[in-house]
């Protein structure tokens, strides 16, 4: 998008203003995030930065937060709760989140804007009440403060994530292909895992990633459907905030903004060595 | 029709509703011989892809039954039918290769591996694609996509193969191509096949038998050349080929000829096809190229006056529009041979024609 050569001078103006106003915006974003990255490596418990580490003084830095974070057997405990839950809730979510969607794109669904409004609302109620909400409900039955009760009030709320990007997938989707697998002879069962499961795959693997993500750096919820038991690391690092002001929180900041970087770099890879199967090459 | 060899696919009175009210196929009765290639024919809308998804089981038939080799199969869902289909849009499964689409039906009929890769072989060599196996769909074109949908829907060598406007979304010419291609493999298979298409001159190159479908109902059911030669009312005269429309009444009748009095004027001697009696409204269907210009006086039962209106070259023939009898949309087909009358438009000559020619078919209005 180079400047056309009849640009007036306004169109100049405006031309280069355009450019600043987004690298501010881009900036306003990303900066909070990276400067996590150097202060979580402070030699001294502060939250800000030391005149060493400004002038880059070695005796300035040190890896002791990342040390106490890997051996904290309070932190260790929320890693591990972090990914079961994350884990169990990301396939539920993706399961039934997927199923939904196919079942909403059939023409002959009754009441679809409806159910759909129903399976999106955990993405629109707010955090506080749907927890407080949950909160109640699981105490009835028994699943407050259990793994089973975040698994599933986690996985209630990644579901949405997967409906709506399954449906987009859906949305391109051609149905002749179903009647053409029927006609070759699969029954649906095999028609859905060979021919409909494959091709909405790109759909169904994002939505997995956001209900993983959602569940993993979810802490309302789990602060009041789950107790320390269930501890997550958004828990542990909630807890810590308030109690001992640590770095060892940057540190934990730190590595879940490269677990992240490193999920959506994967994802997308898989999606385009998928495209790129399918023959759909931009 | 008799049924010497029982046939391999029957309609029984069937009907076909989507709304519960407006009935888009009624009452059908249909018999399809073994080895035969049957085409439904007809405008959008009259019914013909309606009986196609029946026999296919994607559509429900609202009254009736359908037999395949005399079982009823209105409870056997499609994937039990062992029917084989190609679609307009070709479906052919994009995350695999052509290879691999070809294999599927034989997978899920459990076939081995050397078995289905001879298969595969073999139905790739009939659509011309022996070098093609490892390409995906997104890398085929239309026409190589096409073949490659054919051959899918013969691989597992089923009795039927439907086919749903197969060369629909093709060009021209690899249309007509396709055509030849699509006739050929039926004649070597001896494979029975069910057509449906919207394009007369696809009909007439490669069916059998023809089954002209308009409002519901099969008009005419006939091999190609009597669907043109002889048809049996007007509507399958007019979407039949280029057709001349003469509409008058019937002044008489005499065994299989009648006299017609023309709206605008003229008295034509017509052979009376499908005609009420005297004083009944009539639709006279004329070729265009059966008739003459200028022929001698008194060789043709049918001679009148006519006023040249326009003149297109069309390199084999010369489409010529006259006004004849106060019609002024009739055309004659002129062949191009070296010795072809010279017209000018403003010209007036004679036309004529035989009374076999003219047949006297329902009145159309």
């Amino acid at each position: 998008m180079a400047l056309p050569l009849h640009a007036t001078t306004g169109e100049k103006i405006w031309y280069y203003a355009f450019r600043t106003i987004c690298g501010l915006i881009f900036f306003f974003l990303i900066a909070p995030i990276i400067v996590v990255i150097p202060l979580s490596f402070n030699a001294v418990p502060f939250f800000t930065f030391t005149e060493a580490m400004l002038t880059f003084d070695p005796a300035g830095y040190s890896l002791k937060w990342y040390q106490d974070f890997f051996t904290d057997l309070n932190w260790q405990g929320a890693v591990k709760n972090s990914f079961i839950i994350a884990v169990f809730s990301t396939l539920i979510a993706t399961a039934l989140g997927t199923v939904a969607a196919l079942g909403l794109s059939r023409p002959e669904m009754p009441a679809r804007t409806m159910i759909m409004g129903i399976l999106i609302s955990p993405m629109i109620v707010p955090l506080i009440i749907a927890a407080a909400g949950m909160f109640f409900f699981y105490s009835d039955i028994g699943l407050a403060s259990t793994h089973i009760g975040v698994i599933l009030a986690h996985a209630a709320m990644g579901t949405p994530f997967v409906v709506i990007t399954v449906t987009a997938t859906l949305v391109g989707f051609d149905h002749s292909l179903t009647r053409a697998a029927a006609m070759l002879g699969a029954n649906p069962t095999r028609t859905f895992f060979k021919v409909i499961v494959p091709l909405i795959l790109p759909g169904v693997i994002s939505g997995a990633l956001f209900a993983f993500v959602t569940s993993f750096d979810e802490v309302v919820v789990v602060r009041f459907v789950g107790s320390y038991q269930q501890r997550t690391i958004p828990w542990a690092m909630f807890s810590g905030l308030r109690e001992q002001i640590s770095p060892t929180i940057l540190a934990v900041a730190t590595l879940l903004v490269i677990l992240s970087v490193l999920m959506l770099t994967t994802v997308e890879l898989l999606r385009r060595r998928s495209d790129r199967i399918r023959g759909i090459d931009q | 029709m008799t049924d010497s060899p029982p046939p391999l696919v029957r309609f029984e009175n069937i009907q076909k509703s989507y709304d519960g009210r407006i009935l888009v196929v009624k009452d059908l009765n249909l018999n399809v011989a073994q080895g035969e290639f049957l085409t439904m024919l007809g405008p959008s809308g009259s019914g013909k892809t309606t009986c196609l998804m029946m026999l296919a089981g994607f559509e429900p038939a609202t009254h009736g039954e359908i037999f395949l080799k005399d079982q009823p199969i209105n409870r056997v869902p499609p994937h039990k039918r062992g029917i084989g289909m190609v679609f307009q849009n070709y479906a052919l499964f994009p995350h695999m290769t052509v290879a691999e689409n070809l294999s599927f039906p034989l997978e899920v009929r459990k076939m081995d591996k050397p078995e289905r890769e001879r298969r595969i072989n073999r139905a790739l060599e009939m659509v011309q694609l022996g070098e093609f196996g490892d390409r995906r769909p997104a890398q085929l074109s239309g026409g190589q996509a096409q073949r490659v949908a054919v051959a899918r829907a013969l691989v597992f060598d089923p009795d039927l193969v439907l086919m749903d406007e197969p060369l629909g979304a093709l060009d021209k010419n690899l249309r007509e191509q396709m055509q030849y291609e699509i006739k050929h493999i039926h004649e070597n298979l001896g494979v029975t096949v069910v057509y449906v298409t919207h394009d007369q001159s696809e009909a007439l190159t490669m069916s059998n038998r023809i089954a002209v479908f308009n409002d519901g109902v099969i008009q005419q059911l006939a091999p190609p050349e009597d669907l043109y030669e002889k048809p049996l009312n007007a509507f399958v005269a007019n979407f039949i080929g280029e057709n001349n429309r003469l509409l008058g009444r019937i002044t008489g009748v005499n065994g299989d000829s009648c006299t017609v009095d023309v709206d605008g004027g003229g008295s034509v001697v017509a052979n009376s096809i499908n005609i009420g009696g005297e004083g009944a409204r009539t639709t006279l269907s004329l070729r265009p190229e059966r008739v003459a210009i200028n022929p001698e006086p008194g060789s043709l039962p049918n001679i009148f006056d006519a006023n040249v209106e326009e003149l297109i070259y069309l390199g084999d023939h010369i489409r010529t529009r006259v006004a004849v009898c106060g019609h002024d949309d009739f055309v004659v087909k002129i062949p191009n041979s070296s010795h072809h009358a010279s017209l000018e438009v403003g010209n007036s000559v004679k036309v004529g024609w035989n009374v076999e020619d003219c047949r006297a078919l329902d009145s159309s209005d």
